[in-house]
């Protein structure tokens, strides 16, 4: 954890390229607390140097093998960190985090990817139930139901 | 200088071909490429399957022009850059992406300064000629991008 001992443990989750991209630009929303990073790549996560950082795996195409193993891994890293608050920018991954720190009281944001103009993503729409803040970066697609449109990261 | 990046999920050999026929055809040795999956190996293009986030952002940041597949990573690092862009979009249809994201991605870039968005990659010779004297993406609104960091922290410390 980063050396804030009042702020509050946050754990950003997501995976890699364009997702990871857009978690960059949100952190200086969560600076001055505690923040631990799980994302795909280890070499994106070696930028942000205030972190601790844990590699998962990408589930990109839904194997059940896979999305098997990076739920284990998910598990894993919110047994470690037990964060108050979980944040992501999809996909697979964060959909997992959101959903299991539920069932351990976390607070937890959802902020779709800039990359679904037509439609919430499959992960964002599934993640749903799971999100206390739940955005989408397009004006568009903001609903009373969710999400909602609060800005975008570009 | 040119760099060309088409991500590292899935091939893009019709971009990296196009380009690569473009250097040769007009005696570049200055063209850089990632691309990732794609089988087709250049012959007139510097090329890498991978890069570090490092050696991707010094490629970009020396380059005249980036072109990129539609990618949400490669637009944000060519605006960030303040790089003129070129897009050539992914379409599901030829095998080159799960679902048409990138055309619909592409649908929204067009609006944008300093980005252009060919359909065609013989498209791609006109832009890549003139890249040196391209407008670059201009300073954009940062307005939304502020409003959602004052969201978040908001969020974060309700």
């Amino acid at each position: 954890m980063t050396d804030h001992p009042h702020g509050k443990r946050i754990l950003a989750v997501c995976s890699s390229g364009g997702h990871w991209m857009q978690m960059r630009r949100l952190l200086p929303a969560l600076s001055g607390h505690r923040l631990a990073l799980a994302s795909v790549h280890p070499e994106d996560a070696g930028e942000v140097h205030q972190a601790d950082t844990y590699v998962i795996r990408d589930a990109s195409r839904w194997e059940p093998g896979g999305v098997l193993v990076v739920a284990w891994q998910i598990a894993g890293v919110l047994w470690r960190v037990r964060p108050e608050i979980i944040v992501s920018t999809g996909a697979a991954p964060g959909l997992f985090a959101l959903a299991l720190g539920k069932l351990t009281g976390a607070r937890t944001a959802w902020i779709d990817s800039l990359a679904n103009v037509e439609r919430v993503s499959l992960s964002g729409r599934l993640a749903r139930p799971f999100a206390d803040l739940y955005l989408t970066q397009w004006e568009h697609l903001a609903r009373p139901e969710g999400p909602a449109y609060e800005g975008r990261v570009l | 200088m040119i760099f060309v990046t088409v991500g590292t999920q899935l091939p893009f050999d019709r971009l990296v071909c196009a380009v690569d026929a473009w250097a040769a055809g007009r005696g570049r040795e200055d063209v850089f490429a990632q691309i990732g999956s794609t089988s087709y190996r250049p012959t007139h293009i510097h090329w890498h399957e991978r890069l570090t986030p490092r050696a991707f952002r010094a490629y970009a940041e020396a380059a005249d022009a980036i072109v990129a597949h539609a990618g949400i990573g490669a637009v944000l690092t060519a605006i960030e850059l303040a790089r003129p862009l070129i897009v050539l979009p992914r379409r599901a249809d030829l095998g080159e992406h799960r679902n048409d994201h990138q055309l619909a991605t592409a649908r929204q870039l067009e609006h944008y300064s300093g980005i252009y968005v060919v359909r065609d990659p013989r498209e791609l010779y006109e832009w890549l000629d003139g890249a040196g004297r391209l407008a670059r993406p201009e300073g954009t609104d940062h307005g939304p991008h502020e409003r959602l960091l004052r969201r978040l922290r908001d969020f974060v410390e309700g």
